[in-house]
């Protein structure tokens, strides 16, 4: 028997076939079903473009009389994107790997940057809404006003909220079980939130978390919205700009090439 | 070669350092409906993993259709039904299968025809969400009879359903068989294995028996499947205390395979 195995390793009877990380066809296939799956989940829309307006409107609500909005609003709508976009994708795939589902799939001929493309092509549009949603609540109704181009607020939040996507599906591409998936949310998120320049000036820290601050997208993020809200133009963020699509397509890359076949 | 859909050789995995599958040697010929069977943990569900490429294995080699398992070119070629059915909940029925399609590159008539294998075609437009147990176990089934496999390998498909569909998921399973597939089909429930062309009996990660019923029950001068299965677990025991090593108690059991 075992003689025979190893006939069949030296002289396969059937060559294979190459296979391929990504066909335009099958990413959208993915995109198609994840937005499927969306629309017939309602709840997670609502919650994905209300909880960010919620919380700005309660800082606006809070603060009323004061320019804290002015002045740290556009740094709360590049932010509150970016985590529930994180944690709505980080949930959205460790139930695709809770359910069997990643499992069927990776035995199927399907490429593993259809999977996470395709997944980040759906929510990308799940984070549009969101972020365009979020700075017409900011400014229309809450009144904040933003010294710099608005149009470039909403460019930097979609971006924000595509980069909480991207971060989501690369670690949990990451991980190898579901159980470093949960690991690894906190363990992307809050190095970001305490370096990222939110609770202190970056130039105040203290050297290595300086340093570190500068290796993580949030803080390229939120600097391009503190530009924005002292009035700053396309010259003055567009290096920021570049930084967060280099991470967004750098997350999805790891994603691509570390989503695994076999699990343990 | 060309008779066997799978070869197993020296099959090890270890899962959460322990040794599940120590050491498993099996084929599976072609064109038949073969049963694993096995207690719950007896390493079904491992071993089907590693068929289907899904499993870390430590060493041994595992051939699927002369390739070894895992090969992008057997991906269009096996059809796997996970032990717990794997659909999106939040979908409905057709959406589960037209994704399936899309990646497999079946029309709409392939979707009915395998919704109409499952005895499914009435559910249709239903969300997986508000199926039941066994109707949602019958879409994974269709979701892997979707692209024609060669080699459907599932893993306790029948359980928990009502016995008119056993039967009939039975029959379909014999009349692919006919038509050339090859099955590998497990259960906890000794008494499927009477439906089965060729029954594999594992145990503590390792192959009790492998050969048609009637061959096991002879060998053991039994009547059913469950007591063959305790009077080969009591076999291998008393050659375990007596016997100079657990090699030699294998040996001994794979005499009856017959491959
Ligand atoms: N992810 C895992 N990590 C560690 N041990 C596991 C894991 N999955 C299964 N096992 C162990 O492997 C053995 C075989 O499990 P399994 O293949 O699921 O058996 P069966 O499908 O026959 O019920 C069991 O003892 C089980 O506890
Ligand atoms: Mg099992």
């Amino acid at each position: 028997m075992s003689g025979e195995a190893s006939a069949a390793l030296s002289a396969p009877a059937v060559r294979d076939v190459p296979s391929r990380v990504m066909t335009v066809g099958l990413t959208a296939a993915t995109a198609r079903r994840v937005l499927t799956q969306l629309r017939h989940d309602k709840r997670t829309i609502a919650l994905v473009v209300l909880l960010p307006c919620v919380l700005i409107g309660l800082i606006a609500w809070m603060f009323n009389g004061t320019p804290v909005l002015d002045q740290f609003g556009p740094l709360l709508v590049g932010l509150f994107p970016m985590i529930v976009m994180f944690l709505v994708t980080s949930v959205a795939t460790l139930r695709e790997r809770t359910s069997g589902t990643l499992e069927r799939l990776m035995t199927l001929p399907i490429g593993r940057g259809d999977v996470v493309v395709g997944y980040a092509l759906a929510f990308a549009v799940l984070a549009s809404v969101q972020a365009l949603v979020i700075v017409g609540f900011a400014v229309g109704v809450c009144g904040m006003d933003v010294a710099g181009p608005i149009g470039l607020v909403v460019l930097v939040a979609v971006l924000d909220a595509v980069l909480g996507c991207a971060l989501g599906l690369g670690a949990s591409a990451l991980a190898k079980t579901e159980f470093q998936a949960v690991q690894l949310m906190p363990l992307v998120l809050f190095p970001q939130l305490i370096t990222c320049g939110l609770l202190m000036p970056r130039d105040e820290m203290p050297t290595l978390l300086e340093w570190i601050s500068r290796v993580l997208p949030l803080t390229y993020a939120l600097d391009a919205m503190q530009q924005l809200a002292a009035g700053g133009t396309w010259t003055d963020v567009r290096g920021d700009v570049a930084v967060i699509a280099g991470f967004i397509v750098g997350a999805l890359v790891v994603g691509a090439a570390t989503l695994r076949r076999r699990t343990p | 070669m060309g008779n066997s859909a799978i070869e197993i050789a020296g099959l090890r995995v270890v899962r959460g350092g322990v040794p599940v599958i120590p050491s498993l040697d099996l084929t599976v010929p072609v064109g038949q409906v073969v049963g694993l069977l096995g207690p719950s943990g007896s390493g079904k569900t491992t071993l089907i993993r590693a068929i289907v490429g899904a499993q870390i294995v430590e060493g041994g080699t595992v051939t699927v259709l002369g390739l070894p398992a895992g090969s992008a070119a057997l991906r269009r070629r096996i059809g796997y039904v996970t032990q717990s059915p794997s659909v999106y909940g939040d979908l409905t029925v057709t959406e589960n299968l037209r994704y399936a399609a899309a990646i497999l590159g079946m029309d709409a008539a392939a979707i009915r025809h395998a919704l109409t294998d499952v005895d499914l075609l009435g559910h249709a437009g239903q969300s997986i969400g508000t199926l039941s147990g066994g109707e949602r176990a019958r879409v994974s089934l269709a979701i892997a009879l979707l692209g024609r496999p060669d080699v459907l390998v599932l893993d306790e498909p029948t359980v928990g359903l009502d016995p008119v569909l056993r039967r009939d998921l039975w029959e379909l399973f014999h009349r692919l068989s006919r038509s050339g597939v090859s099955l590998l089909v497990s259960s906890h429930v000794m008494d499927e294995a009477a439906r089965c062309d060729r029954l594999v009996l594992l145990r503590g990660g390792a192959v009790l028996a492998d050969g048609p019923l009637a061959d096991l029950l002879a060998r053991t001068g039994t009547t059913d499947p469950e007591e063959a299965f305790l009077a080969l677990v009591d076999q291998a025991a008393a050659r375990d205390a007596s016997g100079p090593a657990g090699v030699a108690a294998r040996d001994g059991a794979g005499t009856g395979a017959g491959t």
